[in-house]
Parts: C-alpha cells; sequence; structure tokens
C-alpha cells in the first residue's frame, strides 16, 4: 500500500438557508407534499423567468470571505442543458465560467492534531433539481420538483486531499464553517449537505495525477471515509493486476459498502453550456461586499486559537469546542460566568453535558442545562461546596429538571463536609473498624491507602471534601 | 379611411356615439366574415371579449376611461393568457392553456383592452412568412397570394383588414417590422427591456422584445404607453421610467439628423422598393431633417450572426418542451427516451426543429467557441456599427425589407432565401435598439415600409418622426380593397 499515493479532491452542495428558492418566491421548507412547494417557474411554464434571490448571493458572499476567498465582482449564471424528468426546463442554471467565490482556502485539523491547509477552487451558486421517485408507481416514475430551484453552493476544492481521513476532516470542517457562518443547516439527512469526491491513485513520487474516478452519493462523513477506502483498493488491486481505471462516474452502495459504474466519460452529458440570457451578470459593489464582511461572525480557526491563547486550553479542546459554533458559544458563556476556571469549564462541557446531550440524541441549542445553569454547578466545585464527584450527581438532577445546582445540593443534603474535626473523626471510626488493613498498610502495602479513601468517602456519602480527607488521612494511618 | 384607428375610437368612446360592446361586437363579426380566408386568428373569445366590454362600457360610464379603454385589440398568439388557449401556434402548445397572463396582457387589460383573441404566427415565432404555423398560414389582405410576413402574420394582418385596431407581437429579428411593411401597417419594437418579457413564450431571450402592430405612430405611443415599464419579474427589464410617448408624439422634429446605412440600399432592393424610400427620405428632408447617407460596416454579418444566437438560445428555452408537464405527450411512450423523442418529434414542425438542431450544433463541445463565442464578438461589432453612427445622427432610416411581400410557398424549400428577407431587421434586436416600420407606398400594389431606428430608449423619438411623416403622408391610411368601412 505505501507504494501509492492517494489524491482526492471533493464537491460539496451545501444548501442555502433562505427562505424561498434561488430564481422563484416557492418556499424551501424541508418535507412539504409533493409539488407543493413547486412553482410556475420551477415547474418551466413558457414564458416564466428567473429572478435572482439577493439572498443567496449574500450567503454566497459570506462563504467566500470566510475562506479567504476572491469573491467576484461579476459573476455569471451559465445554462446547463441535459433533458431529464426532474429537471423541468431542461436546463439547469448554474455559475461555469464566472463562479461569484474563487480561491479560497480551509485548514483541517487531522487527528494527530497536525493542520493542512486545503484549497477551494471555487464556489460557485446553482439551482437544485427535483427529485425523480421510483418507488409507489408502477411502470413509471413520479417527479416530486419541491427540491427544483433551491438554491445550493457548490463547493470545489482542489485535489489536495491524500486520504480518506483528510477528506472526512475536510468535510467536517466544510460542515462546521457553513453552520458557524449560518449559510447551511448542515442536515445531511435532508439532503442539505451533499458531497461527490473524485478519487485516483498514483505510485509515490509520481508527477501526474492517476486517472480519477468520481463518486457520488456520499451523504454522511462515514461514507465519504467508506466509499474513498473501497475506491481506493479498487484502483490499487486494478493497477497492479495490470489493468487502467477508466474515467467514470461510481455511485456508492452504502448497503454493501461498494462503488459501482454509473456511466464511463464516453457516455457523458455535453451540456452546451452558454450564459443565461434570462439573467444579467451578478455585480457586487465593494460596499456591499464590506457590508457582507461585517457581519461575519468569529469563524472557527481563529476562534480557536483564541480558545488556546486567552483560554489555555488544548489545541484538542479547543478543536472540539469550536466545531460547532453553538457548542463553542455555550462554552465561553460559561467560562465566562464561572471566572478564570476555563479548564474546569471545558472539561465540563466535553465531559458530562457532551455525554448527556449524546444520550438523548439532542443537540446542543436543545440542551436540558443552559448554560448560565450550568455555570452555577461549576461555581459550587470551586468554591468547594461540593466534590466533582458529586457535581456529576447534581448535573444528572438538574438534567432531570430538578432545579438549579443549589436547589440540589440543598434539597438532597449534598454539602460538602469540609470541618476538618468532623471528617477526623470519621477517619477515626474507619481506621478502628479495619485494624487488618490497618496493619497491613503500615507494613509497607501503600495500595490501601485508596481503600481507606474509598471507606471514608462511603461513611460520608461522597461528601466529604477529598483534598481533605487525604491530608487527614495520611496523618492518621502513619500514626 | 382612418376612422378605426385608437385615437379615433377613443374619441367616439368618450363621446358616447358608440360603445366598447358595439365595437367588439362589430369586430368578432369582421373576424366571422373573413377570418376563415385569411386565417389571422387561432382563437377567437368572444365570451371573454363581450365581457370585457361590458366592464369597459361601464369604466367608461364611471368616467375612468384611458385611451385603450374598451377598444377591441387582439394578441400574439405567443403571448400567454389565462384561461385562454396559448398555442404558439405549435402542436406543442395546441392543448396548452396557461393560468397566467403575460405582463403585457396584464397591463393592457389593466388599461382596459378588450381582447377579442390570439392572433396567428409563425411557429414558435420561427419564420418570416407565416408559413411555419401549425395552424396554417396567413393570407395577406393585400393580396391572398402572398404572404403577410412574420412570424407575427395574424397581427398584421388582422390590423391590416382593420378586423382590430392594434394587435400584440414579438420581434426577435423582426417579427414585427417585416410583418407590419408587407401588410402596410405600422410596427414598432420597442428598445430591448423596455416591455417585459414574462409570460412571453421564449423563442431567443436575449433578442425577443414585445411591441405593437397598429395603423400609425400615434396609436403605438397609445400602446407603448401602457405597455412598457419595468417588471420585476422579468430581470432585464429595464428599471427606468416610462416617458410620456403621446405628449412627446408632436416633438419637433426639423434639424434632426437623419442617416441613411449605405447597406440598406444594397443590391438586393427591388427598384419599387428603393423608389418609394427615396420620395420618403425626400419627404424627410422637405419636414426640416437633415438627412445623410451614413454606414454600418458590420450590417451583412447580421444575419450569420443571428441564426447562430438566435437558434443556440431557442436550443434551450425549448427544452422545456418534454410531454412530461404539458403540452403534447406522445402516446403510450416506451420509456423515457421514447417519451422524449416523439413528443418532440410529433410536436415540433420542421422550422423549429431546424433552428433546435443548429442551435444545439453551435453550442456543442469544440464548436462553442468558433460559432457562438464568435457570433457574441460579431454582435458587439454590429452594436458599436449602431452606436458609432448615432453619436453623428439621431435617427437612421431605411426600407424595412428588400422586397414587398413575396408568393405563399416561394420561399419555403429555400430556408436561406427567407431568412435573407430579415436582412434590414436582424442589426437592430441584435443592438437591442427600437425600429419602427411605417409604410412609405407600394411596389407594384404591395405595401412597403419605411424603417426608422433610434438610440436605445428613444421610442419617443422615432415614434414622433414617424408621426410627422404620417401627418405628411396618407399611406399609412390605405386600406385593401374589400376591408373598406
Amino acid at each position: 500500500m505505501s507504494d501509492w499515493e492517494t489524491v482526492i479532491g471533493l464537491e460539496i452542495h451545501a444548501q442555502l438557508k433562505t427562505h424561498s428558492k434561488i430564481f422563484s418566491g416557492a418556499s424551501t421548507t424541508f418535507g412539504a407534499a409533493p409539488n407543493s412547494n413547486a412553482c410556475l417557474v420551477d415547474l418551466g411554464y413558457p414564458g416564466m423567468l428567473p429572478v435572482l434571490n439577493k439572498e443567496a448571493v449574500r450567503l454566497a458572499v459570506r462563504f467566500g470571505l470566510a475562506i479567504g476567498a476572491e469573491v467576484a465582482e461579476r459573476s455569471v449564471f451559465a445554462r446547463k442543458n441535459y433533458f431529464y424528468p426532474d429537471l423541468p426546463k431542461g436546463y439547469q442554471i448554474s455559475q461555469y465560467e464566472l463562479p461569484i467565490v474563487k480561491q479560497g482556502t480551509l485548514t483541517i485539523v487531522l487527528d494527530d492534531g497536525t493542520e493542512k491547509v486545503i484549497g477551494v477552487t471555487r464556489a460557485h451558486l446553482e439551482e437544485d433539481a427535483g427529485k425523480s421517485l421510483h418507488e409507489n408507481f408502477k411502470d413509471s416514475t413520479g417527479v416530486d420538483l419541491n427540491r427544483a430551484g433551491v438554491p445550493l453552493l457548490e463547493i470545489v476544492s482542489e485535489p489536495d486531499m491524500r486520504s480518506a481521513q483528510e477528506a472526512v476532516a475536510y468535510m467536517k470542517a466544510i460542515h462546521s464553517l457553513v453552520r458557524y457562518i449560518d449559510i447551511c443547516d448542515g442536515n445531511m439527512q435532508e439532503g442539505s449537505l451533499r458531497c461527490d469526491a473524485n478519487v485516483s491513485v498514483r505510485r509515490r513520487g509520481a508527477k501526474e495525477f492517476g486517472t480519477r474516478a468520481e463518486l457520488k452519493n456520499l451523504n454522511s462523513f462515514r461514507f465519504v471515509e467508506k466509499a474513498i477506502e473501497y475506491e481506493v483498493a479498487r484502483q490499487i488491486d486494478l493497477i497492479e493486476s495490470g489493468g487502467e481505471v477508466v474515467q467514470e462516474t461510481r455511485l456508492y452502495d452504502p448497503d454493501r459498502h461498494e462503488t459501482r459504474s454509473m456511466r464511463a466519460k464516453e457516455e457523458a452529458n455535453d451540456y452546451r453550456y452558454f450564459p443565461d440570457p434570462d439573467l444579467l451578470p451578478v455585480v457586487l459593489d465593494v460596499a456591499f461586499i464590506e457590508s457582507v464582511a461585517e457581519e461575519l461572525p468569529e469563524l472557527p480557526g481563529a476562534r480557536r486559537e483564541r480558545l488556546m491563547t486567552d483560554h489555555g486550553l488544548s489545541a484538542y479542546d479547543a478543536g472540539v469546542l469550536t466545531a460547532e459554533r453553538d457548542m463553542a458559544d455555550y462554552y465561553e458563556a460559561v467560562s465566562a460566568s464561572v471566572g478564570g476556571e476555563e479548564k474546569l469549564a471545558a472539561n465540563w462541557v466535553m465531559g458530562e453535558l457532551a455525554a448527556a446531550l449524546n444520550r438523548d440524541g439532542l443537540a446542543i441549542h436543545e440542551s436540558k442545562v443552559d448554560a448560565e445553569t450550568f455555570a452555577g454547578l461549576l461555581r459550587r466545585i470551586v468554591d468547594n461546596t461540593i466534590s466533582g464527584k458529586i457535581a456529576k450527581e447534581v448535573f444528572e438532577a438538574m438534567w432531570a429538571g430538578e432545579g438549579d445546582a443549589d436547589t440540589i445540593i440543598d434539597k438532597r443534603g449534598l454539602k460538602q463536609i469540609t470541618d476538618t474535626g468532623a471528617i477526623a473523626a470519621i477517619i477515626d471510626q474507619v481506621i478502628e473498624k479495619n485494624p487488618a488493613q490497618l496493619a497491613d498498610y503500615r507494613g509497607g502495602k501503600e495500595k490501601l491507602f485508596g481503600y481507606f479513601v474509598g471507606q471514608v468517602m462511603k461513611a460520608t456519602q461522597g461528601k466529604a471534601n477529598p483534598a481533605e480527607v487525604n491530608r487527614l488521612l495520611k496523618e492518621k494511618l502513619a500514626g | 379611411m382612418s376612422d378605426k384607428d385608437i385615437k379615433t375610437l377613443a374619441k367616439a368612446l368618450a363621446a358616447g356615439e358608440t360603445t366598447s360592446v358595439a365595437l367588439t361586437e362589430a369586430a368578432l363579426a369582421a373576424v366571422d366574415a373573413c377570418g376563415a380566408e385569411l386565417n389571422a386568428f387561432i382563437t377567437v373569445d368572444a365570451d371573454r371579449a363581450l365581457a370585457a366590454a361590458k366592464a369597459a362600457d361601464e369604466r367608461i360610464a364611471r368616467g375612468e376611461a384611458g385611451p385603450l379603454t374598451g377598444i377591441p385589440m387582439a394578441h400574439k398568439d405567443l403571448f400567454c393568457t389565462n384561461g385562454v388557449k396559448t398555442t404558439a401556434a405549435s402542436r406543442m402548445l395546441d392543448n396548452f392553456v396557461p393560468p397566467y397572463d403575460a405582463t403585457v396582457v396584464e397591463r393592457l387589460a389593466a388599461a382596459g383592452a378588450v381582447s377579442i383573441g390570439k392572433t396567428n404566427l409563425d411557429e414558435f415565432a420561427m419564420g418570416s412568412s407565416n408559413e411555419t404555423s401549425y395552424y396554417g398560414p396567413v393570407k395577406n389582405p393585400w393580396d391572398k397570394t402572398v404572404v403577410p410576413g412574420g412570424s407575427s402574420g395574424g397581427s398584421a394582418a388582422a390590423v391590416a383588414a382593420r378586423l382590430v385596431p392594434y394587435a400584440t407581437g414579438t420581434d426577435t429579428g423582426g417579427s414585427i417590422r417585416q410583418p407590419a411593411a408587407l401588410s402596410g401597417i405600422t410596427g414598432l419594437k420597442p428598445t430591448y427591456g423596455r416591455v417585459s418579457r414574462y409570460g412571453i413564450v421564449a423563442f431567443a431571450s436575449s433578442l425577443d422584445q414585445a411591441g405593437v402592430l397598429c395603423v400609425s405612430a400615434e396609436d403605438a405611443a397609445y400602446v407603448l404607453q401602457a405597455m412598457a415599464g419595468y417588471d420585476e419579474r422579468d430581470s432585464t427589464s429595464v428599471n427606468d421610467p416610462v416617458p410620456d410617448y403621446v405628449s412627446a408624439i408632436d416633438g419637433d422634429i426639423r434639424g434632426k439628423r437623419v442617416g441613411i446605412p449605405r447597406e440598406f440600399l444594397s443590391e438586393g432592393v427591388e427598384t419599387g422598393v428603393r423608389n418609394a424610400f427615396s420620395a420618403a427620405a425626400d419627404e424627410l428632408s422637405a419636414l426640416g431633417c437633415v438627412v445623410e447617407e451614413t454606414s454600418l460596416p458590420s450590417l451583412s454579418l447580421s444575419v450569420p450572426t443571428y441564426y447562430v444566437v438566435a437558434p443556440a438560445e431557442a436550443s434551450s428555452n425549448l427544452a422545456r418542451y418534454d410531454g412530461v408537464r404539458f403540452g403534447h405527450r406522445a402516446e403510450n411512450p416506451k420509456d423515457l427516451t421514447d417519451l422524449y423523442e416523439r413528443s418532440r418529434g410529433e410536436g415540433f414542425g420542421a422550422e423549429v426543429k431546424r433552428r433546435i438542431l443548429i442551435g444545439t450544433f453551435v453550442l456543442s463541445h469544440g464548436y462553442y467557441d468558433a460559432y457562438y463565442l464568435r457570433a457574441q464578438q460579431v454582435r458587439q461589432l454590429i452594436a458599436d456599427d449602431f452606436n458609432q453612427a448615432f453619436e453623428k445622427h439621431d435617427f437612421l432610416i431605411g426600407p424595412t425589407t428588400p422586397t414587398a411581400a413575396f408568393a405563399l410557398g416561394e420561399k419555403t424549400a429555400d430556408p436561406v432565401q427567407m431568412y435573407l428577407n430579415d436582412i434590414f431587421t436582424i442589426g437592430v434586436n441584435m443592438a437591442g435598439l427600437p425600429a419602427c416600420s411605417v409604410p412609405m407606398g407600394f411596389d407594384r400594389k404591395l405595401p412597403v415600409g419605411l424603417q426608422i431606428i433610434g438610440r436605445a430608449f428613444d421610442e419617443s423619438g422615432i415614434l414622433s418622426l414617424a408621426h410627422h411623416y404620417q401627418q405628411a403622408t396618407d399611406w399609412h391610411t390605405r386600406v385593401p380593397q374589400g376591408y373598406e368601412e
């Protein structure tokens, strides 16, 4: 395997978060009854004309600025001509020679913490096609045009990725970014973010790229990884057994985890692109671009850096916390409220909170404990009212809706015992009840220290201040 | 014999000398009487027309009438009309009833216009003789053995025969001006973007423009006033204020510089046309214009350029007719390809297929640069020629066509001969300029037209010049024999 190098480029279609379609006033709401969100423009009726949705342009510009790309002051819509039942006009309106976004970059972070810069060749606006429904119709195909005309931003990367893992990291970074800047909901089940991959292999050190296959239908991070891994192995096997990779489009089958040929290059359509005479070129003035720049939030990369520098978090923690804007916002709200305990806040947000969300299948904005309430819990750890261990119990109670931290601590009597005298008395009782262990400990089995701690905590139902327990136990056991 | 022009009728209505219902009934009767003979109409909708006429009469009675209120008219059957079949003269749309009005239809209806029906045309507006219509050719009221011109042939014949005082048209390469010239009436093609294209069955989007065929330049001003203006549903419509065309029509034309591009008097121009044009140019001189020779060197390239650009756009615009959602659908298709091939094979006529093939070819991989891109560059040269000429001249004039109307069937076998009939009109579409054609006499008993081209958005200027010419001449008042009042 190490003889071979994998080369991957991704084309990601992000559905832009607009209320209406890119060229008509029809709604973009997901899940409506078939064809109920398709107006006459979407249906391609004679004499109907496209009118560009300015919000889609704004969102595309926002993306361009977020990846440090050139935002074209003039871009042009073109027609991509082909016949298909889910393409009512017989052409798709897209951008071809002059896209709205050109040449940007996105930094990805790999699992080992290393960073890599991936080039984004272009991003262009286009309309989505409808959907053919083959089930439920005998001897015919149904067409649902609700999706026809939904605005998409097609984001085309350079062939900069060298493994399936890098491709996944890139797709995750795009997924994170588009939600960060609020241009796409990122919902992959609903098709709001879709991915095609161009994959080829070459001998390590070779200058030329190998012949590539385009993989379609990679609609989850896992599929991206599986499909590319399968395809890379297939291509290497093919070449090593004397065959040749042909340029073609291959469909990923998620049930069998394999790719299958859809159509070869020679069967490919000649799309006969030409500028759409129904639409004027999109001309953006500098003031507009600047106004979009001003509304741009702090981006994930910059935020990650800031959390490392100002909050003293590790690269890993900062990366996890900034992957989602809502998560980062939550963390920052908690740490600001607690004040100066960033590491504690980070651990708790990434630990207990994330686990609870995950367990209940909730997104961070659906959390049953809001940031301020959550901070209230952490403050009780900081001021030694409760131990970390007790705090977990309190958190579960908060999650179950029993109120804020103070209420629960009070109601359940969980206030930490910090009175040295009280703790010392309990330690004395424990030592008295365990003479054999005491003898062993004093005879050199120092591991038994943990046993004594456990007994003390058990006797206090975990409420004893652990630091105090440690200190006093050491003294008493030493005799 | 100009008693059927808009101005006269509007006065009569205002004075209570007639009613919209009476005018509409008369128009419907006239269409009935000679409809089959001329074949000018594809659809006549008497019920709607009379209902609209009744409403117009009420509006007139309330004193809320405008100049078009209550006057019968007709729409080229390329304009979508809500609830009324809109065919584009194609079998493909023989069953198509739009659930919407084109902006032009909507605006004229709002002005109180009474549409009596839909006029015949070349299929999808592709033709110069009205012979490509699925519903058969239209006859020229001046001589029923000759064509009325096209593609707005039905509108031209209907107005020439005074069935209605005006009708809408569209002009992609001359489709208003050429039939107006050949049928002896006035036709106006406004600047590209002046009138909304929304709801007009598209032929070539960068060239299509709606206008009017009518009796006089003054009437054209009334109709344009109602049609023109920005429409947010058409991104290429221009958001500039609409001037008052009607009051500008009497403007002074003395001292206006009128250029005659020598290319408009090339070899192919018939002597009779040449003579009529000379007289017209003299008339403008007599009216105080400064008439000079000029040149549009790239004009000869306009026909070949047009026949790359227009078919390219058409091949894409007509892709939506696939038998899936509306229009003609082949029976019992065995699969998707069969559905497409037979629906389109059966639905489109020969000329439409020819242009789809040409358009598909010139946009194909490997040919795009040599044809489409090159054509766009030449188009720019043609536009530059006009712009240069308009630095020196206020208007450009010439014969609208090189010959008078030709015989039915004469040019159907030779598409190139047919295309060359638009040699003087196509350049104007390439440059997006406004132009009108007004009657300027006869060549062997058939009418010929004078084309007046203006600067972009100077419809006021060309209508004013045409109006002064029509004040000094009476060609526009001539009515073909048998159609007089």
